[in-house]
């Protein structure tokens, strides 16, 4: 292990904090985790924007202009990226608007859908821009690792970082691979 | 036992074959796994997956397809085919819409398994997110085209075990798509019963079987068991009776 903390950063775009929480559940792990790491942006912490860091964890794909922003900065400023999850890697489950038209998603939600009293679209310039498609961050920036899983397991985090702390390539065991 | 003259060499392994047998049957008598999703044994083996591509000879045949003949010397786990085998799975994976996380055929899936065995991390390719066909006209028997491989087990088993000819491959390249037998198009107007071969051997997500989709829970599934490799050696054309999708 290097002798500075590793700062990693990490964010969810279009995702459910699923892996977040997978990340949580290394439970005690952590408190040892923590003594070679600090975090940077990340939903634990309430820092605003990415800055240099080590390693960044992406969760989620990307659906807004508002998540290409944050992938893009993270891309700048980690000198490892890493996509966490199926839908930081395939889209996942946001990914299944793919099959419609995003009109045809909104008028669903937004004016037919059941329930509702005051139909209308959102339209806002505060909210971000939705995009055509839910793409995976492999569409919009260059990956250097693939942490898969909905979500991974608290373990395969572990197995994905240590090696990384100790500057070398992560090789995860097959019983880790799962894509659901 | 075949005599010395029905053998052949796989990855250095010499295993003896039966007359008439594909390079495919006899590896898997021999338990050696040669990776494959359209094929299934008892079925006309018909040799589009193209997984099963080995080296023969220094060229490149589908062992579900090429007859054993004595002598052959076969390479078949190497980093070469591995990698050809990691690159189709993964256009498999892109070219339709196979979300795990939201697919009651998660688990059981052998597309999904090939991915384990492969050790598969990402699609690697753009996805394609395409737009296809859903059926749900029949009462027991759900058809999502959206997810279907063109592997053709369901079109062999239908005719050749089934006797009913419910399903076909119609146009080429990236517009082929599976259709049903029927006036309408529509599964809801075919002859297939819920029982039927061509209706439980998917083996992805694209032909379900209602109202069974979470009997086994995620998990406890076949390939949460079992890799791919080892359950290949146990399956054959299943009798009526012991058939269920889940």
């Amino acid at each position: 292990m290097t002798d500075h903390k590793i700062k990693i950063a990490t964010t969810s775009l279009a995702g459910c904090f699923g892996c977040h929480m997978s990340f949580l559940d290394m439970d005690e792990k952590l408190a040892i985790l923590s003594e070679y790491i600090e975090f940077n942006r990340s939903p634990f912490t309430d820092i605003k924007h990415c800055e240099p860091s080590d390693i960044g964890l992406i969760e989620g794909g990307v659906c807004t202009a508002e998540n290409v922003h944050v992938l893009r900065e993270f891309r700048t400023h980690c000198r490892i990226l890493v996509a966490v999850g199926a839908c930081a890697i395939t889209g996942g489950v946001p990914a299944m608007r793919n099959y419609f038209d995003l009109r045809d998603c909104l008028e669903e939600a937004y004016l037919h859908g059941a329930g509702i009293t005051n139909p209308q679209i959102p339209n806002d310039t505060e909210l971000p821009l939705l995009l055509d498609k839910v793409y995976p961050v492999g569409d919009v920036v260059k990956i250097d690792y693939f942490l898969p899983g909905c979500p991974p397991p608290a373990d395969a985090f572990l197995q994905l970082l240590l090696p990384l702390l100790d500057g070398k390539a992560p090789q995860m065991t097959g019983e880790k691979l799962h894509y659901d | 036992m075949a005599n010395n003259e029905h053998t052949i060499t796989i990855d250095g392994t010499e295993i003896h074959f039966k007359a008439g047998q594909t390079i495919m049957d006899a590896a898997l008598s021999a338990k050696i796994y040669i990776p494959h999703l359209c094929h299934y044994p008892g079925l006309t083996p018909s040799g589009n997956c193209r997984l099963c591509v080995v080296e023969l000879n220094g060229k490149h045949v589908t062992a579900c397809t090429t007859q054993a003949q004595f002598g052959q010397q076969i390479r078949n786990q190497t980093p070469e085919l591995h990698a050809a085998r990691m690159a189709i799975t993964q256009m498999l994976f892109v070219e339709g819409n196979h979300i795990c996380p939201s697919c009651e055929k998660s688990g059981n899936c052998k597309l999904q398994a090939m991915g384990y065995y492969l050790g598969m991390r990402d699609e690697h390719y753009p996805q394609f997110n395409p737009r296809r066909e859903m059926d749900a006209s029949h009462p027991a028997v759900l058809l999502d085209r959206s997810r279907c491989i063109l592997c053709d087990l369901c079109v062999r088993a239908s005719r050749e075990v089934d006797g009913k000819n419910v399903f076909a491959i119609a146009g080429r390249g990236i517009h082929a798509h599976l259709i049903v037998n029927s006036a309408s198009g529509k599964l809801g107007d075919s002859d297939i019963a819920v029982d039927d071969v061509a209706a439980n051997i998917c083996p992805v997500g694209a032909i379900l079987i209602k109202e069974k989709g979470y009997v086994t829970p995620i998990g406890r599934r076949i390939y949460d068991q079992r890799m791919i490799s080892e359950v290949a050696f146990d399956e054959h054309v299943p009798e009526h009776e012991e058939h269920g999708n889940d």
